[in-house]
């Protein structure tokens, strides 16, 4: 692929390796050097259209392709005016997860780093609001995890909360019905 | 307080107004389309900043997935975006079978077709009635609701379910047309253009319609790429990116359409865009219609396609391996699908949904990544309203055409 031959001529020593699956090409990129790498695909390869961003976790992983690391970032990049399509892994450690953040290049990313953050715990170095979005701010634990369990046994400490509340408006009577104790 | 004294309380620097006026609009505001909670801050009217909060309708699509087998989580995907559940299930399929390396049968693309493109006919009515209804055309709410429980007749007839389908399967379909559904669907696309032309004199030149959707939320092309809006959303703006024409699937490349796009990219473009494609739709299930004589009794399931048996519930639910099919767990067999990972997308009628799926080369996925465009367009609101004022929030929301259970998950 002439993108990919561009790419390792430019960046030998951010290029890790490269795969092809199902016909798509996978280019493995040092987390160090992402930033100047996102910038040459978007700025002069033409890779304008960020279609999707997101985490893996490979804890346990049986398949036969060996994971260095714990945790891989993708990034599906496609150019809709070349109609080329190129897929970026950032493989990232355990013990130190940090990214950093593409949201200077396209902005679309903002949400896509906020929701990987959000699940996998991955921090986004210079990105302008990393929060958690889809689960509650004070949730503890990151749910895609392969280490959180699907129906883990402690309760969010909300609830208790929500019940509160329940009960306190169960002591009105809405309309000619009452609200069942909850 | 009379209100003379506020403002020039105002006007004066009262430091009780200094601070931005807090709002939070949704998560039941009937016009935020489901759950969506807008945290604004106001001056007056206008709106200084907005942040929307998601999350209220989060279900946890993607970790379900891991847990379940590649026919078992199909099911989830009708969940997604529930207005137009048929497309969502094609997305989900297409990837299972690139990594099977399954072909499909040419009738079943082509029954994939049409209830995609029913989907999109359905979604783009829904949309068109209640954007319209925020905006405050009453009247248009009705006669879409009318047409689009036509199609969601149509779709009972096929599947026996009206919005959850689960009709399209990994390898082809469920089920095969009858000749009262085809005979219904080509009574449907001889009368729905007329239909089409009733909605626009209902609201086309309509000046009150007019004066919300021109010059609302103006978004150049380039900007519009960055920000990841896909979809009418994007081709309001000028771009044709349109995976239909841009990555074929299905029979797209057998059929013959056109991408409208829109010029300056506000409001009433992208209107014009989603009413355009309600006819290239319509177009499209005629055409596919008339194929579908030439593929008479042929196949709608590949051969090498996995069972559909649900695991039967016994007391030893130890896998055993098979010796042609891969792994038995619970009595039926799962599929094994080959290691590998893919990125697949379609055209949903909201934009551009995408799969992401990872194997290990067991029979359930690794990993289930869903680009859910309504999530994109829910992240461009910020940027989409600069300047303007709550009521075109109302206006941006119904032009980004958002569903929360896609964009929460």
């Amino acid at each position: 692929m002439e993108a990919l031959d561009k790419l390792k001529e430019r960046f030998p020593q951010a290029v890790l390796g490269e795969e092809t699956s199902c016909g798509q090409a996978m280019v493995y990129v040092d987390r160090n050097y992402l930033l100047e790498v996102m910038k040459f695909l978007h700025d002069e390869l033409g890779f304008d259209h960020l279609a999707d961003l997101g985490g893996v976790d490979y804890l346990g992983w049986k398949g036969k392709g060996k994971k260095p690391e714990r945790f891989e970032v993708v990034y599906n990049l496609y150019s809709i005016g070349k109609r080329e399509f190129l897929r970026v892994k950032v493989p990232v450690p355990e013990k130190d997860p940090w990214v950093p953040s593409v949201t200077k290049i396209w902005q679309v990313a903002n949400w896509f780093e906020r929701e990987c953050y959000d699940m996998f715990g991955i921090r986004f170095k210079g990105h302008p609001d990393l929060r958690r979005i889809l689960m509650p701010e004070d949730w503890k634990g990151y749910p895609l995890r392969k280490d959180y369990a699907l129906q883990p046994e402690e309760e969010w400490p909300e609830y208790d909360k929500v019940r509160a509340k329940a009960r306190e408006l169960c002591r009105y009577e809405w309309g000619d019905r009452k609200v069942r104790e909850g | 307080m009379a209100p003379t004294v506020e403002v020039v309380q105002k006007q004066c620097g009262h430091p009780e107004w200094e601070e931005p006026f807090v709002v939070n609009m949704g998560p039941q505001h009937p016009s935020t389309h489901g759950v969506l909670r807008l945290y604004l801050e106001l001056d007056g009217e206008n709106v200084v900043k907005c942040d929307p909060r998601i999350g209220y309708l989060h279900r946890g699509v993607e970790k379900l997935s891991e847990n379940m087998t590649y026919t078992q989580a199909m099911i989830l995907t009708d969940r997604l975006d529930y207005i137009s559940s048929a497309a969502n299930n094609v997305g989900y399929c297409l990837a299972v079978e690139k990594l099977l390396g399954l072909e499909v049968p040419r009738r079943a693309r082509l029954l994939r077709t049409i209830v995609c493109e029913m989907a999109r006919i359905s979604s783009h009515l829904l949309w068109l009635a209640t954007h319209a209804l925020d905006i405050g055309a009453m009247t248009v709410f009705l006669y879409c609701f009318r047409d689009r429980e036509w199609l969601l007749d149509i779709y009972e007839k096929i599947c026996g379910a009206r919005l959850t389908v689960s009709y399209p399967r990994v390898g082809g379909v469920r089920l095969d047309f009858t000749s009262e559904i085809i005979d219904e669907l080509y009574k449907f696309t001889e009368e729905f253009p007329s239909r089409i032309l009733d909605y626009e004199t209902l609201i086309d030149v309509n000046r009150i319609w007019l004066k919300r959707t021109k010059g609302i939320a103006v978004i150049s092309a380039e900007k519009a790429v960055n920000l990841g809006l896909t979809g009418p959303s994007l081709r309001g703006s000028g771009v044709p990116y349109d995976v239909r024409k841009f990555k074929p699937y299905d029979a797209y490349d057998e059929v013959e359409f056109e991408v409208p796009v829109g010029k300056i990219g506000d409001t009433y473009d992208r209107y014009r865009v989603r009413m355009e494609e309600l006819r290239q739709a319509n177009r499209i299930i005629r055409q596919c219609l008339d194929k579908l004589s030439e593929t008479e009794g042929e196949p709608v399931v590949a051969e090498e396609a996995p069972d559909l048996l649900m695991p039967e519930k016994k007391k030893t639910p130890q896998a055993v391996p098979h010796p042609k099919k891969g792994f038995l767990v619970k009595g039926a067999e799962v599929p094994v699908v080959p290691e590998g990972e893919v990125y697949v997308s379609i055209e949903a009628p909201k934009g551009e949904l995408g799969y992401y799926i990872v194997s290990d080369g067991s029979g359930k996925p690794w990993r289930v990544r869903v680009r859910a465009p309504s999530f994109v367009h829910i992240s461009s609101i910020p940027e989409l309203i600069k300047g303007h004022m709550v009521a075109d929030l109302i206006a941006v929301i119904g032009t980004l055409d958002v569903v929360l259970g896609e964009c929460d998950r």
